[in-house]
């Protein structure tokens, strides 16, 4: 109890509360703007952590990475943007609400649901931390090989009624994840000798070229350029209260999976909203109003978002394990604030484990008005006739490919990528399974040859832990269902 | 100017062949059998089989059009035929920045880039200039002093603020 006294006295300080407040704007502005992503802003962050006590570094980084997840939903729904990769899995779903006069209920959903996401996980984190770390920790390459094929089962099912050709585009992705020298023997694949691609195809130069340069392209395209789609964006806040009692399923469940996801070291908030809008789409009652503007998945993939940010903690804390990228820095700051992570933090000093969990639950409240400001601003800025934005969109994209590794050669992957993208997707190609091939390219080769090592080649071992033939089964009863439904449709049609 | 899915799929049929005739060449993993080589070769055998039933299916009547309107944003209500113009000058201006933002350095190129496209997209003349110096500026100030980018002065390098 005194420890919990002494936690609320070190977040309740006027330091650390104007410190969040300026992480919160400053993480906004961060996910709102393509090509910045939320790992960005924690990195950003750690030289001005430096100058700060322990708990309000914490406080910073938390509210920063929690702003920017929400806030990357902002551009995806009001130009079909994903201001982060972890918006990507439901940005076009976002954006056909927007285009049918419904973009203040998808912000809504998104601002409301991300800070249910938060909430949850943040018990969670309190109530459950050790043991959801001990299981995750006794997987091994084999459970994770399981698990990446699963995230990457579901993209295929993300794309929609193509799946021949959503599989097309993953494993292109795939391919294009292989580039490079992170392979078994370290030898440069498809590097045609070029040492800029040595560390492989830039993942967001890609990826604002897939999504938002195609997007670009498209307009120029288009024979009406003046047509501006009204975005006017209403109360954001009404009818959430109805969106809650209609969806309480999904949200529980997005919250649920984007824990346990979370949790898991390497999969972090992306795959989560991934996995859980591929699920809300399969368990849905209306799957066919799935990528037309229909909130549902959003709900739960928004949920389940936020949640991982917070379950990614959990191995982070317990073990000095990062669950994704974001906690992998976050770690190397805790080492330097003395707050070595590890099980022997919770007995040593138990007031800074809860001001963490503090933190976590006033970062998620504190989204709530910051973010409907956020929201509000956005959208008089996107109000602009698209003729003049789209422009400043397509420099905004290349100047933010740019500023992830301040590569001029990364520019040139996004005008690849652009060009691709729009190629693809006038021809009916989802782009969104390339992106994640891309992403769990290299980790599903990488646990898949060592599976392969240790098991002599032996393919039996890679059901032969029960966790792992868990996994395997529910990989083969979503490809199965897939199928089944399908063949369904094409009797139907025929 | 719209393919149909058998060409495609015959272009990422070769694409498949082609990998799996680059891979032939790499080195094994020093003592071990599974090399560099077996997952690429895994993943382009998937997508040599995936293009060959796209254009099995193709060929057959009813799929293809499911297939075909997937993943379509506005396409359907494109009555006039599109104006190349404008995607000619998106591409240009793109392609022009990238190969000229180091000699001529940022605030110039992109004060070009988005002056060219307005043009192209019929923006009205006398909003033009401004709105590209303004959105020049506006995004440099962002990136190089907020964030820190190091965006290329190039021949205003004498002039940095």
């Amino acid at each position: 109890m005194e420890a919990l006294a002494a936690a609320f006295q070190m977040v309740f300080s006027v330091q650390t509360l104007v410190v969040m407040v300026l992480a919160s704007l400053f993480g906004l502005f961060v996910g709102a703007v393509p090509g910045l992503t939320a790992t960005m802003a924690t990195a950003l962050l750690v030289p001005i952590t430096f100058f700060l006590p322990p708990i309000p570094a914490i406080a910073a980084m938390v509210t920063a990475t929690a702003m920017a997840i929400f806030a990357g939903d902002i551009p995806g729904c009001l130009v079909r943007i994903p201001g982060t990769p972890a918006s990507a899995a439901y940005v076009d779903e976002t954006y056909r609400m927007t285009m049918k006069g419904h973009a203040e209920t998808a912000l809504g959903v998104s601002l409301v649901f991300s800070v249910i996401g938060g909430l949850f996980e943040t018990q969670v984190l309190i109530l459950a931390a050790p043991a959801l770390a001990a299981a995750a920790l006794q997987f091994s390459s084999f459970e994770y090989f399981w698990l990446v094929l699963l995230g990457l089962t579901c993209a295929v099912f993300v794309s929609g009624d193509a799946p021949l050709k959503g599989m097309i585009t993953l494993f292109l992705g795939l391919l294009l994840g292989c580039v490079g020298l992170e392979n078994p023997a370290a030898h440069p694949r498809f590097t045609f000798d070029s040492p800029d691609l040595l560390s492989g195809v830039s993942l967001i130069p890609a990826m604002i070229g897939l999504f938002a340069v195609s997007e670009v392209l498209r307009f120029s395209l288009d024979a009406n350029p003046l047509a501006t789609v009204s975005r006017q964006v209403g109360s954001v806040f009404r009818g959430m209260g109805a969106m809650m009692r209609r969806y309480p399923v999904q949200t529980l469940r997005g919250s649920s999976l984007g824990t346990v996801i979370g949790a898991l070291p390497g999969a972090g908030a992306d795959i989560a909203a991934w996995m859980s809008y591929a699920m809300s789409r399969r368990f849905s009652k209306e799957p066919e109003k799935f990528g037309t503007g229909h909130p549902e998945g959003l709900v739960e993939a928004g949920a389940a978002n936020n949640s991982a940010l917070a379950g990614a903690w959990i191995p982070a804390l317990v073990f000095g394990i990062p669950g994704d990228s974001i906690t992998a820095i976050v770690i190397g700051v805790l080492y330097m604030k003395n707050l070595n992570p590890g099980p022997t933090i919770f007995i040593n000093n138990p007031s800074s484990i809860y001001a963490v969990f503090l933190l976590f639950i006033i970062a998620n409240l504190l989204m709530l008005p910051l973010g409907w400001l956020c929201i509000k601003v956005a959208a008089r800025l996107l109000r602009t006739p698209r003729n003049l934005l789209m422009p400043v969109i397509l420099l905004f994209c290349v100047v933010g490919a740019f500023a992830i590794n301040n590569s001029p050669f990364d520019l040139w992957i996004l005008v690849a990528a652009g060009l691709l993208g729009w190629f693809l997707e006038t021809h009916g190609f989802p782009i969104a399974p390339a992106i994640l091939g891309m992403l769990l390219g290299t980790m599903l080769e990488e646990h898949f040859i060592r599976s392969m090592i240790k098991s002599d080649g032996n393919l039996i071992a890679f059901v032969e832990r029960p966790i792992a033939a868990g996994l395997a089964l529910l990989v083969l009863v979503v490809w199965g269902v897939s199928a089944w439904l399908g063949w369904r449709r094409r009797r139907a049609i025929a | 100017m719209r393919l149909g899915d058998a060409p495609i799929g015959a272009a990422f049929l070769a694409l498949a062949v082609a990998v799996l005739w680059h891979i032939r060449d790499f080195p094994p993993a020093p003592g071990q059998p599974y090399g560099p080589a077996l997952f690429p070769g895994l993943i382009a055998a998937g997508l040599a089989l995936a293009s060959v039933l796209l254009m099995v299916s193709a060929w057959r009547p009813g799929v293809q059009t499911s297939e075909g309107q997937a993943a379509g944003g506005e396409g359907d209500v494109r009555a006039e035929a599109p104006r190349w113009l404008p995607f000619i000058a998106t591409v240009g201006a793109l392609v022009g920045y990238v190969a000229l933002v180091d000699r001529l350095g940022f605030i110039i190129t992109a004060f070009l880039m988005l002056c060219s496209q307005f043009a192209a997209y019929r923006v009205r003349p006398a909003l033009i200039v401004p709105v590209a110096a303004v959105s020049t500026l506006l995004v440099h100030a962002a990136f190089y002093k907020l964030l820190r980018v190091p965006l290329p002065w190039g021949l205003l390098s004498g002039w940095t603020w």
